[in-house]
């Protein structure tokens, strides 16, 4: 009884405040106009008390205007009137919805934003958000305002806990609540206490940064938060490692996918293909071209480009990779030194051809949204790009075991490179299949580009970074095999990300590359040296 | 700026390719550009561009040589300079730093260039430095640097860190209320020095030793992962966190695509970078990086009539209407209208004439105002504060109320505070050390 009394009390309280608050909804618009094609710091200060006004002001278009000036389509003119840009180019009036047609963009100047003023906006547009109808938004405007952790908010967040249903943004709304506590300078010691229990609970980064805002204080309240950030801190501990090892998952599968076309040209063939790297950028080049190209013809479809990209860059990659072998590889057999020159000379080729073609600055290929973002999986953050290509490097390895074990062509290239003459004996035309070979490796290389694409930059560089590690992979690996290909790229992965936080990447690498001469010092072979005859031939 | 390096690993490898591919791609440029506009001999005065178009710099300084050649002919078609017609020498150093040299003394022992203009990285200025020093040529080196140099055949037409890295650094204490600082940076001399005058700025400013995390990662890092975990950790310890970038080149890209992804959003800990203009951008969706920072002293979204005027000739020079344009071009177009000018006031090309000339010239740059050539080599310019916006360009946020001069040598590093740069008569002296009035370098009769 006592608490709807409460509520009650609260509701009548507020609109009585948006009643006597009419004059300082103009306040709050006026306000909001200051940073209009100018910039200095009072301006950005004005603007954002303007929000803080407008937010609390329970005028109706506050989430519109708010939203307005979230998405750059805020504009003012001269007399501090606002305007709304449609998508169309006309303006509406801000404050009362209506159009009005005779302004144009040389009458108005854009309010300006900067990251305080952001701030500002997030927690706003959080806080009036709280009550929207679907679960989702609600979600976000709660960890919006736990974000913005502003006392201001305190009472729209007691109004919403009262009415909300969904056990998941109820808990985030408690925690932002928490979160507003720990701010509030009137707060009772009780309550701040249970508010550094509840962000205690969350234990995570975000809820520790909070806490830690409180070192230096005295008090009760202080020493529970100091608690909480070192059980925080313990649990965080155990999670990085697991973090560590991700990362490292993750490096091993880049390192996996630019490896799996060198473990065919080099491993099974013995080719010193210093252009693969060339191969790998042709991929990430190929994925650029088809997202244009869908972008202009099929954009209904441009969700899924990167999926046509990989047979695309399959091909293109392999087409270049069987014409280089026709032209020049099948020329060099037996002479390493000369095929090592001669395709570093082609890498350099290439690299000129693309800059020539698509210019020398990076191309933007887009991370479609499926694949942007992270997840929160306990401690671990998983970064969904850096998720698929994991996914991705075990399928195009797997599937490439399955082409040389399952397939005919994959039986006449183990033949080949075998029993040269015996499998010339036996009919098979040895120069096709070494052509196909090499092809396939470029290809699988292209199928590479795709997911570098999405990591690193498309530029004509792109594959130089990546041709010593492959190298490194398939020499660590066990020339010649696929497992050891896939291990060794996992282990190097493992082991970089491991040593990177304590040598610094600059030294990290180092040493591994250290670590790497040893091995390979006393396993001349890699780590699954190929057993029998073949070897020694 | 100034790459220093490429990977270490390929260099040796490279080398030989890289001589071979040169000299092709050198041919090719040359028979393309110089003799279309080539008038009568003696009737020319030639300009030396020394820019990489192929290799890991081709990516920024091919725009530079493309803006050169617009200047150029912009100059021509208002009547050339002296009576006489301009004349560009395109060579490609192909971002190998010795090369540099070689292609240096050919565009002015060969060519017979009455200037230069040209260099992106540092390596590559001081690999030039004693090739202009000693033929006795001028250089306009347009990049933001890290200072700790005042040569007096060169024009330094680029942010010194007093114009770029301390004002971006006040600029997030004051309005941005950072107590903690990242200072992250490729590993090689620009960031290495700009994070020593730095952190000694910082810790004159009462930061504490443990609230500033230093990190070095190597060329082309693409790996970032853990860098931002624990830049994401750093950040969590209750002060305001900032970082500081002066990463450099490509690894930019993959650097803000992880912030992106792991969610380090600008207003919980912003980035601020010195390397990144509209032409990295170009390369990543931004969306992600709304409202990171760059300080630069020249912005594409500047609003001026000068800028609008000289975007617009770009584009239609280009004829690519999607063409960004960024501050080291906007350095060249100063440094270029300067040598313009400071040639006029010589009435000859004589390079010690020049020289002498160039100072106290004054030519309009494109943020509004007047640029000014200091008795340093050194410009003076407004420095700007740029959000990053979500179509790629950035928005000014703060501005220096007037002109900043260069401090060429740093008041914040023990061994330079007492040094300053003067080539006016009678000093004439890149090093003067004021306290013991003598000039410990580059002294000049």
């Amino acid at each position: 009884m006592h608490r709807i009394v409460a509520v009650l009390l609260l509701i009548i309280l507020m609109q009585g405040m948006s009643v006597c608050r009419a004059d300082g909804v103009d306040d709050a618009y006026e306000a909001l106009s200051a940073s209009a094609g100018s910039i200095s710091a009072a301006g950005f200060n004005s603007v954002r008390e303007g929000i803080e006004q407008l937010a609390v002001s329970g005028d109706p278009r506050a989430a519109v205007v708010i939203g307005a000036l979230q998405d750059g389509l805020l504009y003012a003119n001269d007399d501090h009137v606002l305007f709304i840009q449609l998508p169309d180019g006309t303006y509406v009036d801000a404050r009362t919805g209506k159009p009005a047609p005779d302004v144009t963009d040389d009458d108005v100047k854009a309010v300006r934003v900067n990251n305080a003023v952001r701030s500002a906006i997030d927690g706003a547009l959080g806080s009036l958000q709280l009550f929207a109808p679907d679960a989702p938004t609600r979600l976000k405007a709660a960890s919006a305002v736990f974000t913005s952790h502003d006392p201001a908010a305190l009472p729209a967040l007691t109004q919403a806990l009262a009415k909300e249903t969904d056990p998941a943004v109820k808990q985030r709304m408690e925690q932002a609540k928490a979160a507003a506590i720990l701010f509030a300078t009137d707060a009772s010691q009780a309550d701040r206490l249970a508010a550094v229990a509840t962000l205690r609970a969350r234990g995570d980064q975000d809820a520790r940064s909070l806490l830690s805002t409180l070192a230096g204080q005295t008090g009760p309240v202080a020493d529970a938060a100091a608690t909480a950030v070192v059980a925080i801190d313990r649990v965080l501990q155990i999670w990085s490692v697991a973090q560590s090892v991700y990362y490292g998952v993750s490096l091993g599968s880049v390192l996996l996918l630019a490896a799996a076309g060198l473990a065919i040209t080099f491993g099974v063939m013995g080719v010193i293909n210093m252009a693969h790297g060339e191969m790998v950028m042709i991929g990430a080049y190929v994925t650029f071209v088809v997202q244009q190209l869908m972008h202009a013809y099929l954009p209904s479809l441009y969700g899924i480009s990167l999926l046509i990209a990989v047979p695309m860059a399959f091909l293109v990659s392999g087409a270049v990779g069987v014409a280089v072998e026709r032209s020049l590889i099948r020329w060099l057999y037996g002479r390493p030194l000369e095929t090592l020159l001669a395709t570093w000379g082609l890498s350099l080729v290439l690299q000129q051809v693309v800059r020539s073609l698509f210019g020398a600055n990076n191309r933007d290929v887009d991370t479609p949204s499926w694949m942007s973002g992270a997840t929160q999986l306990g401690g671990l953050t998983l970064t969904w790009n850096r998720m698929y290509i994991i996914l991705f490097a075990f399928l195009v390895v797997a599937a490439l075991m399955a082409a040389l074990r399952y397939t005919s062509l994959g039986l006449r290239m183990r033949a080949v490179t075998q029993n040269r003459r015996m499998a010339a004996a036996m009919g098979i035309k040895t120069p096709w299949i070494d052509a196909l070979t090499f092809g396939l490796g470029s290809g699988v290389a292209g199928i590479a580009g795709v997911a570098l694409s999405q990591i690193d930059n498309v530029s004509p560089n792109l594959g130089q970074g990546y041709i010593i590690d492959s190298f490194m992979v398939v020499v660590f690996g066990g020339v010649g095999n696929l497992w050891g290909t896939t291990l060794g790229a996992l282990t190097l992965g493992i082991v970089n990300k491991f040593l990177e936080p304590i040598a610094g990447a600059v030294l990290g690498k180092i040493v591994v590359l250290i670590l790497l001469i040893l091995f390979v010092q006393r396993n001349p072979r890699g780590m699954f040296p190929l057993k029998g005859r073949a070897v020694e031939s | 700026m100034s790459l220093d390096e490429p990977t270490l690993s390929r260099r040796g490898l490279g080398r030989l390719g890289v001589a071979a591919a040169t000299l092709a791609a050198v041919g090719a440029v040359k028979a393309a550009t110089s003799p279309a506009e080539a008038q009568a001999t003696g009737g020319t005065i030639k300009v030396g561009i020394l820019h990489s178009l192929s290799g890991t710099m081709a990516i920024s300084e091919t725009t530079l040589k493309d803006v050169m050649l617009m200047l150029i002919e912009q100059q021509n078609k208002k009547g050339g300079l002296l009576g006489k017609k301009l004349e560009g020498v395109v060579v490609d150093p192909a971002s190998n730093w010795p090369l540099f040299a070689e292609k240096a003394r050919q565009l002015i022992s060969v060519d017979k260039c009455a200037a230069t203009f040209g260099c992106w990285t540092s390596v590559s200025r001081k690999s030039v430095l004693p090739v202009f020093e000693e033929l006795n040529s001028i250089l306009f080196y347009p990049v933001q640097y890290e200072g700790q140099e005042c040569s007096r055949n060169v024009f330094y037409t680029g942010a010194a860190p007093n114009q770029q890295a301390i004002p971006a650094v006040d600029y997030l204490m004051s309005e941005g209320k950072v107590k903690r600082w990242v200072l992250a940076g490729t590993d090689y001399v620009y960031p290495r020095t700009t994070n020593q005058i730095l952190e000694a700025y910082l810790k004159s400013k009462g930061v504490a030793a443990e609230d500033i995390m230093i990190n070095y990662t190597p060329f082309g890092h693409s790996d970032w992962q853990n860098i931002v975990a624990s830049i994401k950790k750093f950040g969590s310890a209750g002060k305001k966190t900032a970082v500081v970038s002066t990463i450099n080149g490509d690894a930019n890209v993959p650097f803000y695509k992880e912030l992106g992804n792991q969610g380090v959003k600008a207003t919980d800990i912003p980035v601020v970078a010195f390397s990144v203009g509209e032409e990295e951008l170009a390369g990543i969706d931004t969306k992600p990086l709304l409202g990171h920072l760059a300080a630069w002293n020249y912005f594409e979204s500047v609003d001026t009539k000068e800028n609008k005027a000289f975007i617009k000739e770009w584009k239609a020079f280009t004829k690519n209407p999607k063409r960004t344009t960024n501050d080291p071009m906007e350095a060249h177009y100063i440094g270029f209208n300067m040598w313009v000018k400071g040639v006029e006031k010589a009435g000859t090309t004589d390079p010690d004439a020049v020289i002498d000339a160039m100072i106290g010239v004054s030519v309009p740059n494109l943020s509004g105002g007047y640029s000014a050539m200091m008795p340093n080599h050194h410009i003076t310019k407004p420095v700007l504060i740029g959000e990053i916006q979500a179509n790629g360009q950035f928005n000014t946020v703060s501005e220096t109320p007037g002109l900043v001069v260069a401090q060429e040598w740093s008041p914040y590093v023990e061994d330079t505070k007492d040094l300053i740069g003067d080539w006016r008569a009678p000093l004439r002296c890149g090093a003067f050390n004021v306290k013991t009035g003598t000039c410990t370098a580059g002294k000049k009769a």
